[in-house]
């Protein structure tokens, strides 16, 4: 059942890319990849990363895209002129490149836990067959103890501490970046 | 660098103290390499500082003389019968190449070092005088001290890499001393033809020193002289042998390449007198002597040397008879002497060729000067009444008896000397070099021939002498009255020097006085374990008794024929001076000028390799390929690559993202691939 | 546990945003696919995060942080750019050529 879904989801959002990169309106470029995001937030809240999956819809559809829509309004390109799809050149290059790293990554679609395992237990770098197991189902259990948003907040303001105040920081420096670049010279 | 007080090889039979001297060879080479220093800042810094100049630039050689003394008296009491080798520190060693920075003191070698220092020493003090007044005092000390140092070097040379560094030195000494006055071209030119003609010479020495190395594997004198007797075939031998003799045409003026010697009468009179007559010129000679057992070992090569040296001889004492400018007559006359040089070793009497050697630096240096003196004298007489006559030209001169007494008398020791009238130096050494010549003909007829020539030389030398002599000093003279008022003798320091040549004119053949003179031959004692290797290869008896009162008889005819008829032909017509004197026809204008060898030399080398130069390598090779091709490719190239580079940097984003991404697929392939 | 399907449907979508980075001109529809990259790729840690455990999650918070940050800085660019060319057409955008 969970995997029809999966599937379901998952060509809605193939579908809406593609129109996404294909559409001549900015706009609508834009709405398709709202739906892209809408459709990948449905396969998150599918993998049981729940929070994760609202969050996607609140900040990245619901916020950051709306930024963009904000910009295109204010620059008046919304509107369908001539075509910023580039020529049969460019068609061709974005054919080959994208074609190409599809190729590549083609070996991901055989991915199962069983291999991903082999291929840790394996290989020579640092991780440890352990982890391929105990991690996931150590998160269900926090998931299971501290809810959904707990087992996400524990961690965070536990062992990623740092990264977090540091990512705050960040924040801070593109505020101020972005009031700077973005106002009138007087 | 250990201090020179050097171990000393082939001594170990001699009591080790007393060589001494022998140890300090080294030092004549240093002392006019300090002059050199000294003079040379001098020249730069203080170019008016004549008296510091005096007293260095003849001092340092005074010095040297003072330690060829020493040795020379060393070597008497205890003779060495191998050379002695001194070392002064390692030079090439790669492979079974070993030669080293070495000196070879032994009996050749110190005749040499006792004519170099002697005869330059008493030129270095004359030179005060003549060059007193000249801007380039200083540097001219310096050239010729430098000059000294290269002539040790070559003479004191323990292998031929050695001696060819004071080869190649001399030659460029040479070239610094005639162009002295370098700012007349002619001068410059007369440089460079020395120069060059030099070059080619060399050229054959290094071939030389090629085929040696090859043959026999060595290149210091010691392991050559024993070794190629048994390594060496004939035809190797005759083949070295004849590079060899290629070098020393050059160095020695023979034919075919004598003709950068007249010319090289440009430089200053001193110099001509050095270079052009004792030393420089002689260092051919000395070579054949140095390897006589190559000689030796190559008969065909021995005739080949004596024909040259024969027909040099005969040759330029033709051209001397119709020269006026009375330093080229010398010139030629130092070709014809080194003929007779080349004769002698060629036959295989390298005593007699050494002996003529030291017997020729005496009275042809002593010639030079006394024309030095002249022209002197002359320049000076031009100067006070403003005229532009040639002061060389011997039909300006005449009846200078009056007014150079002293000089007269000095050359006409010389003359005698040279012409070979007993019991003149030169008498005992030319008789011994053509007696040399008849005895080799009983083995090869051809020797007769030579024989011959030298004989006609021989007169030709006392005519073209005789005549040098009347035309400038006897007879009338061209000088007008305001200028004979100002005509006077030299001052002491020249005078000086000419009257010691003088005495040694008139007692050199003391050195080497054969038996039927009541001497004791000896030079050829002395230099007997040097040259005994080589007679023992083709020996040498010289003629006695009847065949030798004959040949002597013959000798002193000649000289005394020859100089009475170029005295009287030359008296018996009146000499226009040289602005009015009618040119030459005929024969004579063959003589003068000099059977047109430079002409016939431009036409047939010079112009070719000029048009070579110019069309060719420059024109095709250098402007065409270099230029064009090399370098102005380089610049097509680099531009055409640089173009295609920046069209990288079109500043088009999307092209760089594009080639991110090409990049990053390239990565991704080398991770998953 | 859908990792295979879930990894290949990323990359799928990672590919679909290069191609439209390469595609197209104007600059904030070329932002877009970017931000359509980002996504795939927190697909892909969401997905690995059923087996390497919590950091999977938190890594995706953090690249949605990021990618705020960056849509914010970026659009400003783009707006100041748009003020001194009076177009966002990356063709015309060419000061830097050498």
């Amino acid at each position: 059942m969970t995997e029809v879904v999966f599937y379901f989801f998952a060509a809605v959002a193939v579908l809406s890319a593609a129109m996404c990169i294909l559409q001549r309106s900015p706009v609508g470029a834009l709405i398709w990849l709202v739906q892209v995001m809408l459709a990948l937030g449905a396969i998150f809240i599918l993998l049981q990363a729940q929070f994760i999956g609202i969050i996607q819809i609140l900040v990245y559809a619901g916020a950051i895209m709306v930024l963009f829509l904000f910009i295109l309004m204010l620059l008046n390109v919304g509107r369908v002129r001539a075509t910023d799809i580039r020529g049969p050149a460019g068609v061709a290059a974005a054919v080959v490149v994208a074609g190409l790293i599809v190729a590549e990554l083609r070996g991901l679609w055989a991915y199962t836990t069983v291999r991903l395992e082999h291929e840790v237990r394996t290989s020579a770098g640092a991780l440890q067959a352990a982890y391929a197991f105990a991690g996931g189902q150590a998160a269900q259990q926090e998931a299971q103890t501290r809810g959904v948003v707990g087992g996400i907040a524990a961690p965070l303001f536990q062992l990623y501490l740092v990264p977090f105040e540091i990512t705050s920081i960040l924040l801070l420096a593109a505020i101020v970046g972005a009031v700077v670049l973005a106002k009138r010279r007087a | 660098m250990t201090l020179p007080l050097l171990a000393v090889q082939g001594a170990d039979e001699v009591s080790g103290s007393g060589l001494g001297a022998v140890r300090l060879a080294w030092l004549t080479i240093a002392l006019p390499l300090l002059g050199v220093l000294v003079n040379g800042a001098l020249a730069f810094v203080r170019p008016r500082a004549r008296a510091l100049v005096s007293l260095v630039g003849p001092g340092v050689l005074l010095g040297a003389f003072a330690v060829s003394v020493a040795i020379f008296f060393e070597l008497r009491a205890h003779p060495p019968e191998a050379p002695l080798i001194v070392t002064l520190w390692p030079w090439l060693h790669v492979g079974d190449l070993r030669i080293d920075l070495a000196l070879q003191v032994d009996q050749l070698a110190t005749v040499m070092l006792l004519v170099v220092t002697g005869v330059g020493s008493l030129i270095h003090i004359y030179s005060v005088g003549y060059m007193g007044e000249d801007p380039g005092y200083a540097r001219y000390f310096a050239y010729l001290n430098l000059f000294v140092v290269f002539m040790l070097i070559l003479v004191l040379g323990a292998s031929l890499p050695v001696l060819f560094i004071g080869w190649e030195g001399v030659g460029l000494c040479s070239y610094l001393l005639i162009g002295f006055w370098f700012t007349d071209k002619t001068n410059a030119d007369a440089g460079k033809k020395a120069f060059l003609a030099n070059r080619v010479g060399d050229f054959g020495f290094l071939i030389a020193m090629f085929l040696l190395w090859q043959t026999v594997g060595a290149l210091d004198f010691a392991t050559i002289l024993a070794r190629a007797p048994t390594v060496l075939s004939t035809a190797a031998a005759t083949w070295i042998t004849l590079f060899l003799l290629l070098g020393c045409t050059g160095k020695s003026a023979q034919i075919p390449l004598y003709v950068w010697l007249p010319d090289a009468m440009a430089g200053p009179t001193p110099v001509s007198a050095l270079i052009h007559a004792a030393t420089m010129v002689t260092a051919g000679v000395y070579l054949v002597a140095r390897t006589g057992v190559l000689f030796a070992l190559a008969p065909g090569t021995g005739l080949v040397t004596a024909g040259i040296g024969a027909l040099t001889a005969l040759f330029a004492a033709t051209i001397g008879l119709r020269q006026y400018d009375i330093k080229k007559v010398l010139a030629y006359s130092t070709i014809s002497q080194l003929g007779y040089m080349f004769l002698g070793v060629g036959v295989g009497g390298y005593t007699a060729g050494i002996f003529h050697l030291v017997t020729h630096s005496f009275f042809k240096a002593l010639l030079f000067l006394g024309a030095g003196s002249v022209i002197h004298a002359l320049h000076h007489a031009y100067h006070a009444t403003h005229a532009h006559d040639d002061a060389q030209d011997m039909r300006n001169m005449g009846g200078l008896r009056r007014w150079l007494p002293v000089t007269c008398t000095l050359m006409w020791i010389a003359t005698l000397a040279i012409a070979g009238v007993p019991p003149f130096a030169g008498f005992f050494s030319k008789d011994e070099i053509l007696a040399a010549a008849f005895a080799r003909g009983a083995e090869q007829p051809i020797y007769y021939l030579f024989y011959g020539m030298g004989a006609l030389a021989a007169f030709l030398t006392a005519v073209y002498m005789a005549r040098l002599m009347a035309m400038t000093f006897h007879g009338t003279t061209r000088l007008g009255e305001a200028q004979q008022a100002h005509v006077h003798e030299a001052p002491a320091s020249m005078t000086g020097p000419l009257v010691l040549l003088a005495f040694l004119s008139l007692t050199g053949g003391a050195l080497n006085l054969p038996a039927f003179a009541g001497g004791h031959e000896g030079l050829e004692h002395w230099l007997e374990p040097v040259t005994r290797a080589a007679t023992a290869l083709r020996p040498l008896t010289l003629p006695t008794g009847a065949t030798e009162d004959t040949l002597l008889a013959a000798a002193v005819a000649i000289a005394v024929l020859g100089l009475w008829i170029g005295f009287r032909t030359t008296l018996g017509r009146p000499v226009l001076p040289a602005s009015i004197a009618p040119p030459d026809t005929g024969l004579a204008r063959l003589l003068n000028r000099k059977y047109y060898v430079d002409e016939i030399y431009d036409a047939l080398l010079v112009r070719p390799v000029v048009w070579l130069s110019d069309k060719v390598l420059w024109r095709v090779v250098d402007q065409g390929l270099v230029d064009g091709l090399l370098v102005g490719g380089g610049v097509v190239g680099t531009r055409w690559l640089g173009r295609l580079g920046s069209r990288l940097q079109s500043g088009q984003v999307g092209l760089y993202v594009l080639l991110f991404l090409v990049g990053a697929i390239w990565v991704l392939n080398a991770i998953l691939g | 546990m859908l990792l295979g399907p879930a990894l290949g449907l990323s990359a799928v979508l990672f590919s679909l945003g290069v191609a439209g980075v390469v595609l197209r001109r104007n600059a904030i529809v070329l932002f877009m696919c970017v931000e359509l990259m980002l996504n795939a790729v927190n697909l892909a840690f969401v997905a690995l995060a059923q087996v390497y455990g919590v950091g999977g999650y938190l890594i995706v918070f953090f690249v949605m942080t990021v990618a705020a940050a960056e849509a914010a800085v970026g659009l400003a660019i783009i707006l100041a750019v748009f003020r001194h060319h009076q177009s966002i057409d990356l063709q015309n955008i060419n000061l830097l050529h050498g």
